[in-house]
């Protein structure tokens, strides 16, 4: 009865449960090798190129990078300068790489962000002085998460509901909603001689240079563990759950999304609203971590960056947080080495990043491949 | 003769390999001048690949290519329309917004100075047409063409070039049976007037009924080659498989083998019943018009009709993707109106038309797509409970033999048969009570199609309702026990099994007895 050739499947179960968690991992570590090689290989591309420009300053590259290093990642400001500008960049680059994955481009990112952080300031206006920090946390979460949602959910509602492209609407929401806070602060709210509201009343989160002195003067603050937070739950969200699985499905192929049974225009206009929300969180790095009111203009251009970044990250959100600390750095360094070569000549150099990356990320990928089935196949 | 005719092509040991998918190795190709050559083989077989090495889209990275006896290895596709090698694909590539005319000179247009001379183009279109009996109307707008004056189009165009050696991917997948005749006869004219042709294909009856001589490819490699006089179905099927198989036009095996009979209608109660389902068009009447039909438990009903006849948007509409009017009851429920999802969870099953666009997620592995539709099923909490994912999906790579059996693999890397084979063991493996199979096999080899057409005898046999909608006509005469025929969105009649037949089914696709 022992030797019945039946009953041998049962006593391979375990090993058959060994292969698929085998077979996961290899897949896990495939995938992670492709989301990690090809920008190092654009960036090798990227810094041939940046050596090229240095030489025809008639500088020498290695002192250029030197400076450059040095000037960042090489003290302790410096540093904490590339983390605060990381910070605002991951949160706009994780709210254009979930549009991405779900075949959207949100370019209204901008926006977003300066909404995020003029509710977050509001909402300190309001809250009385003198609330533990820990308490008023949710609020300005709640608050810039709605400030950047509800400019995410304009373009996300119109499109789901009556098909209006949200390339377009978001780049066209970015002048209005921008205008509309210049003219709320300049008109009513701004302390005045300057174009920025009063300052919070509590709930200011702690900076670097609290916990560590040669950070002083650096403006990197605890927001950052918001930002590394929220990265790891939108990983978590995208390739672990439900929803995520269905999001990129849309992403990817939109029919066969409602196949599935996928409320594909419900998954659109939610999806551009936390978009906006993510890229809302970012103003707290700002307003709640550096300055403690809102500005005029305090992050121009992070928004933009931030489509780069999530580009470049190839809409993963580990991939993002890399790409983050990638452009804080060369956005820094473009100072640090401006005795030597133009500021405007790293702003080249992040442009050649990007063509680098759309252009090598594909063909080093396909490589990769190949080499892999070259060496199962011996 | 031999001397004179002569050889069109010759391919020798051709391989060709995308990544880690070897598509041919070591693929050979005789045609005489002067025939009509069928290449024939299973799905992934490298028929295609083959063809458009020869036709300069693809470079080859061994072998030796010879037409009409010039050493022509390595051409670009500008070099093959030079030399007379023209492709018409499986897809048409025509501008719908041009006329007729414009689209067959696109590429080589006739000119007075800078301007299109839109009057000598129709009349060199309408020359060509007498020449080869290819008749479309020069001034019509593609767009306004049924599906076989596209294909006339196409291949107008291709001769419109100067092709002698014409080659056609899948040509009849899209055409009613009067049209496939229609093109045999302008093959067989084409042919005559010194011309060769070849032919890829799945179908094995038209491989008997229009060829001269057979390639057959299994695996990348050319494994026979015959004269058709003399072959049969079931040689030319063991030599594309490598075994026997069971070819669904042997009456015997399909036969219905439930008990039940289930011809007679309302004996057990309708499990599918559709009332007045309209579906609205964009612009002109509706795409389904007021269509009734029910489905017993136990019964495959098979609509017939030329693609674009309203099966598409009726399958659609049964499944939750298109709006429509109308009741349909599953089971007594009404489901006008319900999501898919709440439909799925009702009982109903869909194996839709395009397993590229609907059917599958082609960047998601074998095992998500082996759940796509139920993932609300394997969820622990918020997430997929991976672990049940990937064991579901090992049980079905087995039982539906998916090869590779890796579920950890892209869909896209898998060949059309045995993507087809994924979603047709989701749909099946479920909890069901009523099947939509649209187009189950199209694109499929025979290995395969055998084992879906068991997979839907014994989906009957297990009292479940099936809808077979198949632009095939012998695929729905092989499977189903009664025959709606659809045209211009309306059920124009319904045949019991006894009564539908090629000569009596036909007609009706064209709507030529419609008004009688």
């Amino acid at each position: 009865m022992t030797s019945d050739p039946m009953l041998q499947p049962v006593g391979e179960a375990p090993s058959i449960a060994a292969t698929a968690s085998a077979e996961k991992r290899v897949s896990r570590r495939t995938a992670l090798e492709e989301a990690i090689i090809p920008p190092l290989v654009a960036l090798l591309l990227a810094a041939v190129v940046g050596d090229a420009l240095i030489l025809s300053f008639g500088q020498s590259p290695g002192a250029v990078y030197k400076l450059l290093l040095d000037g960042t990642w090489g003290n302790a400001y410096g540093f904490g300068q590339v983390l605060y500008k990381a910070t605002t960049l991951t949160f706009t680059g994780l709210a254009v790489g979930l549009g991405l994955r779900a075949g959207l481009f949100n370019i209204g990112a901008e926006s977003q962000l300066a909404a995020g952080g003029f509710v977050a300031a509001l909402a300190g206006l309001l809250l009385p002085a003198g609330i533990p920090a820990l308490l008023c946390l949710p609020v300005y979460l709640l608050a810039a998460a709605l400030g950047g949602g509800v400019v995410g959910a304009v373009p996300g509602v119109l499109k789901a509901r009556f098909g209006a492209h949200e390339v377009i609407v978001t780049i066209m929401l970015n002048f209005v909603v921008l205008a509309l806070l210049n003219y709320l602060v300049s008109a009513k709210l701004h302390v005045p001689d300057t174009l920025h509201t009063p300052e919070l009343k509590s709930g200011a989160l702690p900076r670097l240079s609290d916990l560590a002195s040669p950070f002083h003067g650096s403006a990197a603050n605890a927001t950052i563990l918001l930002a590394i937070a929220t990265a790891i739950v939108l990983g978590w969200y995208l390739f672990r759950t439900r929803r995520g699985f269905e999001l990129r499905s849309v992403g990817l192929q939109p029919a066969a999304a409602e196949y599935a049974g996928v409320h594909v225009a419900g998954v659109t206009w939610r999806a551009l609203a936390v978009s906006g929300a993510i890229a809302g969180l970012g103003g707290l790095n700002y307003v709640l971590g550096y300055k403690h009111y809102y500005e005029e203009g305090f992050a121009t251009g992070a928004g933009f960056l931030g489509i780069a970044v999530a580009l470049v990250g190839r809409s993963h959100p580990a991939g993002i947080v890399v790409a983050a600390l990638l452009f804080a750095t060369l956005s820094q360094g473009g100072l640090a080495v401006n005795a030597l070569v133009p500021k405007q000549m790293v702003d080249v150099l992040q442009a050649v990043v990007i063509l680098a990356v759309a252009t090598s990320v594909p063909e080093v990928r396909r490589l990769l491949r190949d080499a892999r089935a070259g060496g199962l196949g011996r | 003769m031999t001397e004179t005719t002569g050889s069109a092509i010759a391919l020798r040991g051709i391989e060709k390999s995308f990544g880690p998918v070897l598509a041919n190795r070591g693929a050979d190709l005789d045609v005489a001048a002067g025939e009509i050559h069928a290449l024939v083989g299973e799905n992934g077989a490298g028929k295609s690949t083959l063809m458009r090495i020869l036709s300069g889209m693809y470079g080859a990275d061994a072998g030796t290519m010879m037409v009409n006896g010039r050493d022509v290895t390595g051409w670009t596709t500008s070099d093959a329309i030079a030399a007379g090698v023209g492709m018409v694909h499986q897809h048409f590539m025509l501008v719908p917004t041009l006329t007729v005319a414009e689209n067959v000179v696109l590429g080589s247009e006739i000119t007075r100075g800078p301007v299109l001379d839109r009057a000598a183009a129709e009349e060199a279109v309408r020359a060509l047409s007498a020449r080869t009996g290819l008749a479309v109307p020069p001034d019509r707008l593609v767009a306004d063409l049924s599906v076989g004056e596209a294909q006339r189009v196409e291949i107008l165009k291709t001769l419109y070039r100067g092709a002698t050696i014409l080659i056609l991917d899948e040509p009849t997948a899209v055409l009613s049976p009067p049209e496939v005749r229609e093109l045999w006869q302008v093959l067989r004219s084409l042919r005559d007037a010194g011309g060769t042709v070849v032919l890829i294909t799945h179908k094995l009856d038209e491989v008997i009924d229009v060829s001269d001589a057979i390639t057959v490819m299994r695996q990348g490699r050319t494994v026979a080659r015959m004269p058709t006089r003399g072959a049969t179905p079931q040689a030319i099927a063991r030599a594309m498989v490598g075994r026997d198989v069971a070819l669904a036009l042997d009456a015997d095996l399909a036969g219905p083998v439930s008990s039940g009979g289930a011809v007679s209608p309302g004996a057990a109660g309708t499990l599918l019943e559709v009332r007045t389902l309209c579906v609205a068009g964009t612009r002109r009447a509706a795409l389904v018009d007021e269509v009734s039909f029910g489905i017993e438990p136990g019964e495959i009903l098979g609509i017939a009709g030329v693609e674009g006849n309203g099966q598409t948007e009726l399958v659609e509409a049964i499944a939750g993707l298109r709006h429509a009017t109308g009741a349909i009851l599953l089971g007594g429920r009404d489901l006008v109106g319900a999501s898919v999802r709440e439909r799925g969870d009702a009982g109903l099953s869909h194996i839709p038309e395009d397993r590229h666009e609907r059917g599958l997620v082609l960047d998601y592995s074998v095992a998500e797509n082996l759940i796509l539709g139920q993932q609300h099923r394997f969820t622990r909490g918020p997430t997929l409970d991976m672990d049940r994912v990937l064991a579901h999906a090992r049980t079905l790579i087995g039982a539906y033999d998916i090869r590779p059996t890796d579920p950890a693999l892209p869909a896209r890397a898998l060949s059309g048969g045995n993507q087809q084979k994924i979603v047709v063991a989701r749909e099946m493996a479920r909890d069901f009570k009523v099947l939509l199979a649209a187009q189950p096999t199209r694109g499929v080899d025979v290995g395969a199609i055998e084992f879906i057409h068991a997979r839907l005898r014994e989906a009957r046999d297990q009292g479940k309702a099936v809808l077979l909608v198949s632009a095939d006509l012998s695929e729905v005469l092989a499977l189903a026990d009664r025959v709606a025929v659809m045209y211009g969105g309306r059920i124009v009649a319904v045949l019991p099994r006894g009564e539908a037949t090629p000569d009596t089914v036909g007609p009706l696709m064209t709507g030529a007895e419609r008004a009688a």
